[in-house]
């Protein structure tokens, strides 16, 4: 079954003086899935994700997301996307109807497709009677469903979404992860950095960087058996161990 | 565009939404406005005079007499000892201390002529000089009248010497109001730091918050970017002006003589220029501590070499130089020339095409220099 | 000791670390004593005057001559209509016109007495007076040289300019100049470090922490008083050595001094920092609170002589203004200790009570 990959990697390398952020990664990731992009804090995945959303120039090596080269073709690769940020980068001092409505018309949507694409949002989330809220008023958990929501408004193929569930109960990441099953069912490819081990489980495939490097690739499962670990966690310590420091 | 137009929106909620800029951004210029308009006067008055008459004679009584009477002088103390007289003009009691010698009448009608000593506090150059110079002109006075009352006593030939009598008017200002030179200088003080300040603090804002990479990664044009930013803040510029405006005439009485239309025609295009600055320093600056800095900095050294307090033309040739690419240099001189003189476009065609340009290649340059992708 | 030094020294890392706002520090003083020495002066130079010349006989050409050999003024140009006047003020560059009436030689000669009008632009009223006395005395000058017989001016004044014999701007600007800087260093900068400490929430980690809250503060300030006292001597530097200002009185009294006032802006700056939630708070706060007030009525450029009563009576609650009168007594009278007790004594004052306020709002808050 051939499977075509809307996020290719070869070699991407970041660097920040004599520091390698990221250490020259290459992986491939196919439509449709839900891609896991795994590691410790401070391992590296933000920085991967600021490269392959086009805010970051990499230092060396090449990506494109959805067709377009990240280095040289930024904003065609911007139009194609949706991201959610590590901070939940809605505007605290506006309110939800209003951050819809900015984003939307930033995205060149109708006003009349607003007004759909708001209405229903809401009422997914259950957020309608908060719409005249501001977001700094939100719980968090409402306020990182939001984003998500935002992201998508403008039906990209390809979302990034970095550390989503960072901060908030179980329960409520459970449900989070829901909206991410969701968008998959639409055929959409979510690519997801977490810390988070359990997450992983949820995921179609996933990767672990440690210290910049793409430790390991690959299904749950085949993770699993292949350092004969029960769960994600066991996998990562092991995993982690393995891997020599890098010498700065 | 419909982007822009979003934009706007946005900075609108939010600028509203902000309550405690709101009221800082209003009220403290009235304020400043205030406080500085009458702060601000250069005027030399109330020279303050200590007397030593070591002669205490009817002349010097009469020269004493004229110093009473006289609008410029304040007299602050008398004394015979020279210790009390150094030690006024060290404690800051007064800035002047005539000294009349002993022999000063016998002189005077013996000789035909005498000495008096002026010592003059001059840490503040200006004010000894100008204190100095009408205290001469008030002995000048004295000795005129002290030639027509004893003038026949001695053998000395009274003014019959051809004289040239100077008359003297003041234009656009009669009375030498200092305001009304001052309070417009300060209007375009006050809508320069306002300007570059909150564009400036504006977009680091967004860069502190993380809320600027939400708007780097979708599809925006940077022209649109900085457009959405510009306009809000024009229009904000505008209305500061416009109550900043309001205030020096109610206030202050500063006419207006030329057109309004004029004023504002300039205050238009010059607002586009310094909130381009003050976006230019925040594509440079990461904290809002730096950009408060380095705006800062510009901001002094542009107002101090404006005119604004003190005329370019007592300048050096070089800082004169420097001067032509101040802008604010040539906001002052238009608000004046129109303000007060009511010159017409023609007058100041040069500052309108010098404030355009400068618009276009630094909000040019914020563009240019604001990048997306890092 | 330990964790204060290693305190200390990550400040001095964060400031260090900031190039931007370093340079601005360093190069701030020296651009603005440069100004201020160089540049910016009230006293009139090469002031622009037009003729309007009636007569153009050998009398009228002769007073152009001196009005023009005098370094106050120098020629914008020859009018011939009065409609002319009107023009070329609005031109913006001339200052004076100098209007002589038809035979004015003929008149002084036959009459005694001739006439000249003398037109000011008066829109920045001190250089209309000015201009006006110069040409004023310049045309006295004048008239005693034509007259024969030299009369001896019947009163000789001899005049002294005590402490700055030369009438230089730069003597009346230094020591304010020291003061701006120093505020803007040691109160702004402080309160915008301990402001920042309080909104990324690192100062509540501090705060828990073995290290006391006043240890905090005091290494937080200890960078700062030493970048303060740093600008104060470079502005001191550049002005003995650059414009020859002179400290005719004790050095030591004046670092004292100057020690004195930095701990004053500290204090200032940590009481800022205390009802500051956020950077931007404390830099407004800083900025119209503080820097403004500071420069307008601390005697810095504007004599407080010159305000109206009321504006003078808030003036003495600027630190600044007692620092300034301290300084100029110390550099250009020579004034020793036992003259500015009431100054000193007014700092300190000063400072107990910033001190005592900041301490308070601390303990509220900790509540």
């Amino acid at each position: 079954m051939t499977r075509e990959a809307v996020i290719s990697v070869h070699h991407l390398l970041k660097t920040f003086g004599s520091f390698h952020a990221v250490n020259d990664i290459s992986f491939d990731v196919y439509r449709g899935e839900i891609f896991g992009f795994l590691g410790a804090n401070g391992a590296g995945k933000t920085t991967a994700m600021k490269m392959l959303t086009g805010l970051w120039k990499p230092t060396s090596g090449k990506a494109t997301v959805a067709g377009y080269d990240v280095f040289t073709q930024a904003e065609s690769v911007k139009r194609s996307i949706g991201y959610m940020s590590q901070r939940f980068s809605l505007y605290a001092d506006l309110t939800v109807k209003e951050n819809i409505e900015l984003f939307g018309g930033i995205y060149g949507l109708s006003t009349r497709h607003i007004r759909e694409k708001r209405i229903e949002l809401l009422s997914r989330l259950a957020l309608t009677d908060s719409e005249h809220e501001l977001i700094s008023a939100l719980p968090l958990g409402w306020k990182q469903k939001l984003a998500f929501s935002v992201a998508m408004l403008h039906d990209p193929q390809i979302i990034f979404l970095d550390e989503p569930t960072g901060g908030v109960d179980p329960i409520t990441r459970r449900q989070f992860w829901d909206l991410i099953y969701e968008a998959a069912d639409m055929g959409k490819t979510i690519f997801v950095t977490t810390h988070y081990m359990d997450e992983a489980e949820y995921c179609d495939r996933i990767s672990m960087m440690v210290d910049g490097k793409i430790t390991a690739l690959g299904t749950p499962e085949d993770l699993k058996k292949q350092f004969l670990a029960k769960d994600m966690d066991e996998v990562f310590i092991k995993v982690a161990r393995h891997t020599q420091p890098i010498a700065q | 565009m419909r982007v822009i137009l979003f934009l706007i929106r946005k900075e609108f909620l939010q600028i509203f939404r902000n309550k405690s800029i709101l009221p800082l951004i209003l009220v403290m210029p009235v304020i400043q406005l205030f406080i500085l308009s009458y702060a601000a006067d250069f005027e030399i008055r109330n020279v303050r005079v200590f007397w030593m008459d070591d002669d205490q004679s009817t002349s010097s009584r009469m020269l004493l007499q004229k110093i009473q009477a006289s609008d410029y002088f304040q007299l602050v103390d008398q004394s015979f000892s020279p210790k009390a007289a150094d030690l006024a003009l060290e404690q800051r009691k007064t800035d002047l201390v005539f000294h009349i010698p002993q022999e000063f009448e016998h002189n005077l009608f013996r000789e035909g002529h005498a000495d008096i000593q002026l010592t003059a506090d001059a840490i503040d150059g200006t004010k000894a000089g100008l204190g100095t110079y009408y205290a001469n002109l008030l002995i000048q006075d004295f000795s005129r009248d002290w030639l027509a009352k004893y003038g026949s006593n001695i053998h000395i030939q009274a003014a019959s010497m051809p004289s040239i009598v100077p008359t003297y008017s003041f234009w656009y200002n009669q009375h030498l109001n200092y305001k009304t030179f001052m309070v417009p200088g300060i209007l375009v003080m006050l809508v320069t730091m306002i300007g570059a300040f909150i564009s400036a603090m504006n977009i680091v804002r967004e860069k502190e918050l993380g809320t600027i990479e939400q708007l780097n990664v979708t599809p925006i044009r940077k022209y649109q970017f900085i457009a959405g930013k510009l306009i809000p803040l024009w229009i904000l510029g505008l209305f500061i002006f416009t109550v900043g405006l309001v205030v020096a005439k109610l206030a202050f009485h500063v006419p207006i003589i030329g057109s309004l239309f004029l004023i504002y025609g300039f205050t238009a295009i010059y607002l586009v220029m310094i909130l381009g600055l003050g976006m230019l320093i925040s594509t440079f600056t990461n904290t809002q501590q730096q950009a408060m800095f380095i705006s800062w900095f510009f901001l002094v050294i542009f107002i101090l070499m404006s005119g604004l307090f003190t005329p370019i033309e007592n300048m050096p040739p070089w800082a004169q130089n420097l001067t032509l690419i101040n802008p604010i240099r040539y906001f002052i001189e238009v608000i004046r020339l129109v303000m007060l003189k009511g010159a017409v476009f023609q007058d100041v065609s040069l500052q309108f095409v010098v404030i355009g340009l400068y618009a276009i290649i630094i909000n040019g340059l914020a563009i240019w220099n604001y990048r997306k992708t890092v | 000791m330990k964790r204060f030094a290693a305190f200390v020294t990550k400040e001095f890392y964060h400031i260090l670390r900031d190039k931007r706002t370093l340079v601005i520090l360093i190069g701030m003083p020296t651009v603005m004593i440069m100004l201020f020495g160089f540049a910016i002066t009230n006293e009139l130079k090469e002031a622009r005057v037009a003729f309007l010349d009636h007569s153009n006989d050998p009398q009228t050409l002769a007073i152009q001559e001196k009005i023009l050999a005098s370094p106050y003024f120098s020629l914008s140009g020859q009018i011939s209509s009065p409609t002319g006047i009107e023009d070329i003020f609005r031109d913006g560059q001339t200052k004076l016109v100098m209007v002589f009436e038809s035979d004015f030689g003929q008149r002084l000669e036959k009459d005694g007495q001739a006439n000249i009008q003398l037109i000011a632009d008066a829109t920045d009223p001190n250089t209309a007076s000015t201009v006006v006395n110069y040409a004023q005395a310049i045309i006295l000058d004048y008239t005693r040289n034509i007259i024969p017989q030299q009369s001896t001016p019947l009163i000789n004044v001899q005049s002294q300019m005590r402490y700055n014999p030369e009438l230089n701007g730069v003597y009346y600007f230094v020591p304010g100049l020291i003061a701006i800087l120093l505020m803007l260093v040691s109160a702004m900068m402080t309160s915008i470090s301990i402001a920042r400490e309080k909104e990324t929430g690192t100062m509540e980690v501090l705060l828990a922490s073995p290290m006391k809250p006043a240890q905090i503060i005091l290494a937080k300030v200890v960078p700062y008083v030493l970048l303060s006292f740093l600008d104060a001597v470079l502005i001191l530097t550049l002005g003995k050595f650059v414009f020859g200002v002179p400290i005719l009185g004790s050095l030591g009294l004046l670092l004292g001094v100057t020690l004195l006032f930095i701990l004053l802006a500290l204090s200032l700056g940590i009481l800022i920092s205390t009802v500051s939630p956020n950077q931007q708070t404390a830099l407004l706060l800083s900025l119209m609170g503080l820097m403004l007030p500071t420069i307008l009525l601390s005697g810095f450029i504007f004599p407080i002589e010159n305000m109206p009563l009321p504006l003078q009576v808030i003036s003495n609650i600027i630190p600044a203004r007692w620092f300034i009168i301290a300084v100029k007594s110390i550099m250009l009278k020579g004034s020793g200790f036992l003259l500015l007790w009431k100054e000193i004594l007014i700092m300190f004052g000063f400072i107990l009570f910033f001190i005592a306020v900041s301490v308070r709002k601390f303990k509220i808050r900790l509540e």
